[in-house]
């Protein structure tokens, strides 16, 4: 199927991308008690716990910011992107019936898991405005630039959980190689420190990590001048975000023909 | 009338794999091994299939399939379990793709492979038909537009709001066949769904379809049923074995299909007396050997039409001397509905002295009250007193032909009714 063909047949079922995110949505509060409120309890809890140890008890540094408003202008990114991999790693095989039986753009499936965590996303970002009051933290206008860092997330997110359905599907073990992936890159990522105390040596490979520079970009656009970006280090993972983005499709794509077959 | 879908060379070949033969049980050490090994040859390279541990048998689903549909077609697709049915609809639905041959497909299609495909059972029906209609490819506004519709066909007005796992499995089966009811595509494909619901469900689910047919789509149906194909379908193509067994008039692929499903030569226009043969006589028990018909003279015929009277004359093997049994020659309807039972017990007062080895035995019948069709034979051998069967094997179809009774033009054929007969109408 041709390039134009399949774009525009993703234009032609573009609906099916919220639908499946607001089926899942939906799913996950049917028969709760208290349903959207863990939307908030769960980034909430991770904040809390967060600014104890790493601020607390480690004492790392927080360049005169509040330490919970640092770490939660990290957290908020990073739980996008950890969430949005394990549901779309995941996302072909639990949909394996749809996969088998109707035909439809097979990106669609990890799309609309992404933007379940899209979703997640916005509730939390109302949660940083919480925050921010209760410190009495006011932003500066670089505040304007985060829907850029927010694309930013959304692409390597998307990417990355390209690469890991199409892998999962033929190859079940990712779904054990993805629970790692996030724990480890938890570690590597600064969520709980900054990019400042990274020692020279290591700079590179620290770099090659994508989302440092979404990290990086949300710090610097959430926290104004306190925080400055390493910015040759800010473009070695922007362009590894591409890169990631851009081979997951073409990945994706050469794998799609084979799905109904093998899930 | 242009080419809806042409097919050319298509062909679909799945890989089997079978487990090395090595005792009857797998040891946790050669499970080890092999993984060991596996995990070697991947991470060294590209093993592909040379390299495969297990020998990979080549499983042909379909193989040299050609033909092509025009726009409006309602063709019927039969074939035993196995004949690659499923897996022609699922390529030309998208869902997987051919490995030899070609597709080409005007238009939008819809397909309904099984019920309820999309549903959660979270979700309330009203929100089950959203997502389903989105999954078939309607737009949200179009499934606003024919919701009522849609409710109203499906009868569950009620449990609109209710979560679709406390739906009954009937109440599932209207939703999901509901909204598929209500799409539009160019070419709709129905793979064996109405064999689930009530009889009175079908009904309404046949009807649909065949309104859908003409307002000028295509149909493609799949179905088991004969009496389906038939109402529904204008051609049908017969598929064997993964290949293209017929395709033409929905009637002769129907009966083609039951000279397959019978083991039994497709008789056709043969021209000869003789109905069925079978070629291998089992000698221990009870077998049919041969069924010929014959007019009242017992002059050969090779036809029998609607209100003949003919002979059947019947040859079957015998293991032994019985004074006790009884035959019986079934004509039945293609859905194994016995139309006439010609049976020695307890319908005739003849009884059956059978000897040791051939026996023959006719059975004469006055003005066969069956309308121009296939039909199927069936043959028996019971026990007098208690009518317990013995032997029973389907035997062939049996095709009755045309003749004009009420001289009306208009001779009955099967699509119009089960049993004629002789009748006049008049004023009180």
């Amino acid at each position: 199927m041709g390039a134009i063909h399949y774009w525009r047949e993703l234009w032609r079922y573009r609906e099916l991308f919220f639908f499946l995110a607001w089926r899942d949505i939906l799913v996950r509060y049917k028969q709760t008690a208290i349903g959207v409120a863990w939307s908030v309890i769960r980034p909430l809890a991770t904040m809390l716990v967060f600014s104890v140890v790493f601020g607390r008890l480690a004492k790392l540094p927080s360049n005169g910011v509040p330490y919970p408003v640092m770490v939660y202008a990290a957290m908020l990114p990073w739980q996008f992107f950890a969430n949005a991999l394990a549901e779309s790693s995941n996302s072909l095989i639990d949909n394996a019936n749809l996969l088998t039986k109707v035909y439809f753009p097979r990106l669609i499936v990890p799309a609309s898991a992404v933007i379940v965590s899209l979703v997640d996303f916005l509730i939390s970002c109302v949660i940083l405005c919480g925050i921010m009051a209760w410190y009495r933290f006011v932003p500066d206008l670089k505040i304007l630039l985060l829907p850029l860092f927010l694309l930013m997330a959304f692409f390597v997110s998307f990417g990355a959980g390209l690469w890991l359905s199409a892998l999962n599907v033929k190859y079940r073990d990712f779904r054990y190689v993805v629970p790692f992936l996030v724990q480890f890159g938890l570690y590597i990522s600064p969520v709980g420190f900054s990019s400042a105390i990274v020692p020279e040596q290591w700079r590179f490979w620290y770099f090659l990590n994508p989302m440092v520079g979404v990290i990086d970009g949300f710090r610097w656009a959430i926290l104004g001048g306190a925080f400055s970006v390493n910015w040759p280090g800010f473009l070695l993972s922007s362009a590894l975000v591409v890169l990631i983005f851009l081979g997951g499709v073409a990945y994706f794509r050469r794998m799609e023909r084979s799905f109904a077959d093998v899930v | 009338m242009s080419n809806v879908i042409s097919i050319e060379n298509l062909g679909k070949k799945y890989l089997l794999s079978h487990r090395s033969e090595r005792g009857s049980y797998v040891a946790l050490r050669d499970v080890l091994a092999d993984g060991a090994r596996q995990l070697g040859r991947r991470l060294l390279g590209r093993s592909g299939a040379a390299g495969a541990r297990q020998p990979q048998e080549e499983f042909w689903a379909l193989q040299e399939l050609n033909f092509e549909v025009q726009q409006g077609d309602r063709i019927g697709i039969i074939g035993r379990n196995g004949a690659g049915k499923s897996t022609l609809l699922k390529i030309l639905s998208r869902i997987t793709e051919p490995t030899t041959g070609s597709v080409r497909i005007r238009g939008r299609v819809a397909s309904l492979l099984e019920v309820g495909t999309g549903f959660h059972p979270e979700l309330t029906g009203r929100e089950n038909i959203f997502l389903n209609g989105a999954i078939m490819g309607m737009s949200r506004v179009e499934i606003a537009r024919k919701f009522d519709q849609i409710v109203d066909f499906a009868e569950i007005e009620r449990f609109l709001d209710t979560p679709v796992k406390r739906y009954s499995s009937g109440m599932y089966v209207r939703l999901a066949f509901a909204v598929a009811a209500f799409l539009e595509p160019e070419v709709l494909i129905v793979d064996e769904v109405l064999a689930v619901g009530d009889a009175q469900f079908q009904k309404k689910c046949l009807g649909r379809m065949k309104e859908v047919g003409r307002e000028g789509r295509t149909v493609l149906f799949v179905s088991h049923n004969m009496d389906f194909i038939k109402l529904l379908c204008s051609s049908g193509i017969l598929l064997h074995g993964g290949r293209n067994l017929y395709s033409g008039e929905v009637d002769s692929a129907i009966a083609k299909y039951e000279s397959l499903m019978t083991d039994s030569v497709y008789v056709g226009d043969r021209g000869s007396d003789v109905v069925y043969q079978n070629e291998a006589v089992n000698s221990d028990a009870f077998d049919i050997i041969q069924v010929k018909i014959c007019d009242k003279k017992d002059q050969p015929i090779s036809q029998v039409n609607t209100f003949d009277s003919f002979k059947f004359r019947v040859k079957f093997h015998s293991p032994d001397c019985y004074e006790s049994k009884s035959a019986a020659l079934f004509v039945s309807n293609l859905n194994r509905r016995p139309l006439l039972r010609l049976a020695m017990y307890p319908y005739s007062p003849f009884t059956m002295h059978c000897k040791k080895g051939t026996n023959e035995f006719i059975c004469q019948l006055e003005k066969i009250p069956l309308p121009a069709g296939t039909y199927l034979l069936i043959f028996g051998i019971c026990e007098s007193q208690t009518g317990e069967w013995l032997f029973e094997r389907d035997l062939c179809p049996f095709e009755i032909g045309t003749t004009d009774i009420y001289q009306s033009g208009v001779p009955p054929t099967d699509k119009l009714c089960v049993a004629v007969s002789d009748y006049f109408w008049t004023g009180v």
